[in-house]
């Protein structure tokens, strides 16, 4: 694998992490707990929505085949994804959407931070507005999950239930690949493992604090470096790309 | 930014009072958002930087600077959309704050805030002044804004958050 070709892979990777969840995360538009709640998650989905556009973009200028970044959104089929499992997961309820974003917000914190000394501007550039956005994603699923771990018997049960449901999604966000090494030779991609030490601590700090128990399954589910999903891909896929496959390059 | 010439800089002013379109009492030069103009290649090139990744007025911002620019018979324009350096609420002039505030948005306060929301910052209810303030919802009608309501005269209001 070159360098270049390794460049485009982290890019989408990136790209379609932000594209998955933020489509997942606008499913919650209108159907939210109160108003404020409608606001907030369809607010974070708008953020992952503009990162999704920011990274696919950057692949389709770095794969050269004149695609944009409409293309790649709307246009692969599912084995051509790469996003992490995790972000694919349905909504469940309230506490499965918030322990996502937990995991997933308090390792983009820390991923981001670091991926902005990237040797690579784009990545830099993109990573350093995404942690400005993330840090009050993480905020917000900090927040709820002390509110609800530390609620009523029927709200810490339910968040225990949901961080305990996606924990074996979680080991996936860590995997290194050849990708990965190729990058971080010159510096332009980071590395995983001082990340998951910082992810755990502050997981754990949250966790204690929301009476909550740290997971101990051991068991990780993995797949999407491969390109291999979980069934829920191919509905999510069947509804984002429908107006897309069936009116193919419709504009309004 | 960079120095303008006479031509560059003409068009730059020309195009430095487009309102914002969520927040028309400021315009894309107030918020920072509207970072150079450069004559490259017979092109006038107008660069612009989002607030937010997602920030859904920069297409109609694009399109205001391609009519207005047009309205003076200029059509050779390129917008270009720039993620470096990434905006920072700092860029606001004192001006625009002056004009959030009057607008009913509480202006941010300043962007070294590398504890988001803590309780040693508190927010200015721009109707009454008050300081006693407290936060309903850290995202607003738009991805720059806050909810919050003031304890005092008890209106809920926007905080253009520190970014």
């Amino acid at each position: 694998m070159t360098t270049k070709e390794a460049l485009y892979n982290y890019s989408l990777r990136m790209g379609d992490n932000a594209l998955i969840l933020g489509h997942r995360l606008s499913e919650w538009c209108s159907k939210a707990p109160i108003i404020e709640e409608d606001l907030a998650l369809t607010n974070v989905a708008l953020d992952m929505i503009g990162r999704a556009q920011a990274f696919l973009k950057y692949s389709a200028i770095l794969k050269n085949e004149g695609q944009t970044e409409d293309d790649l959104a709307y246009c692969r089929s599912e084995k051509e994804y790469h996003n992490h499992l995790i972000t694919e997961q349905p909504n469940g309820d309230f506490a499965h959407t918030i322990a996502r974003q937990l995991y997933i917000s308090i390792f983009e914190y820390h991923f981001f931070s670091h991926l902005e000394q990237s040797a690579d501007v784009e990545f830099a550039a993109i990573a350093a507005k995404a942690v400005k956005e993330v840090k009050y994603h993480r905020e917000h699923a900090i927040d709820w999950t002390i509110r609800l771990g530390d609620g009523t018997a029927e709200s810490h049960k339910r968040m225990q239930a949901a961080i305990n449901d996606l924990w074996m999604w979680t080991g996936e966000l860590f995997e290194m690949d050849e990708v990965d090494t190729i990058l971080l030779k010159d510096g332009i991609s980071v590395d995983l493992a001082p990340i998951r030490d910082l992810w755990k601590k502050e997981l754990d700090k949250v966790l204690l604090e929301a009476m909550l128990v740290f997971p101990e399954a051991e068991y990780m589910q993995s797949g999407s470096r491969k390109g291999i999903h979980t069934e829920n891909m191919g509905h999510i896929l069947s509804e984002m790309q429908y107006l897309q496959r069936a009116y193919p390059d419709a504009k309004w | 930014m960079v120095t303008l010439n006479q031509q560059t800089e003409q068009v730059y002013n020309w195009i430095s009072d487009i309102p914002d379109p969520e927040i028309p009492v400021i315009t894309i030069k107030d918020l920072g958002m509207l970072r150079n103009v450069k004559f490259e290649n017979g092109n006038y090139v107008v660069t612009i930087t989002p607030t937010y990744t997602a920030c859904p007025a920069m297409k109609m911002i694009e399109d205001q600077i391609i009519e207005v620019l047009g309205t003076h018979n200029i059509h050779n324009v390129k917008v270009d959309l720039t993620y470096t350096p990434a905006w920072t609420s700092d860029w606001l002039s004192t001006e625009a704050k002056v004009k959030l505030k009057k607008y009913g948005i509480a202006p941010p306060s300043h962007s070294s805030c590398t504890k988001l929301f803590s309780a040693e910052e508190r927010t200015v209810c721009p109707r009454c002044n008050s300081n006693h303030t407290s936060l309903i919802s850290r995202f607003g009608s738009t991805a720059c804004k806050a909810l919050y309501k003031c304890d005092d005269c008890k209106e809920v209001f926007d905080l253009f958050k520190c970014h």
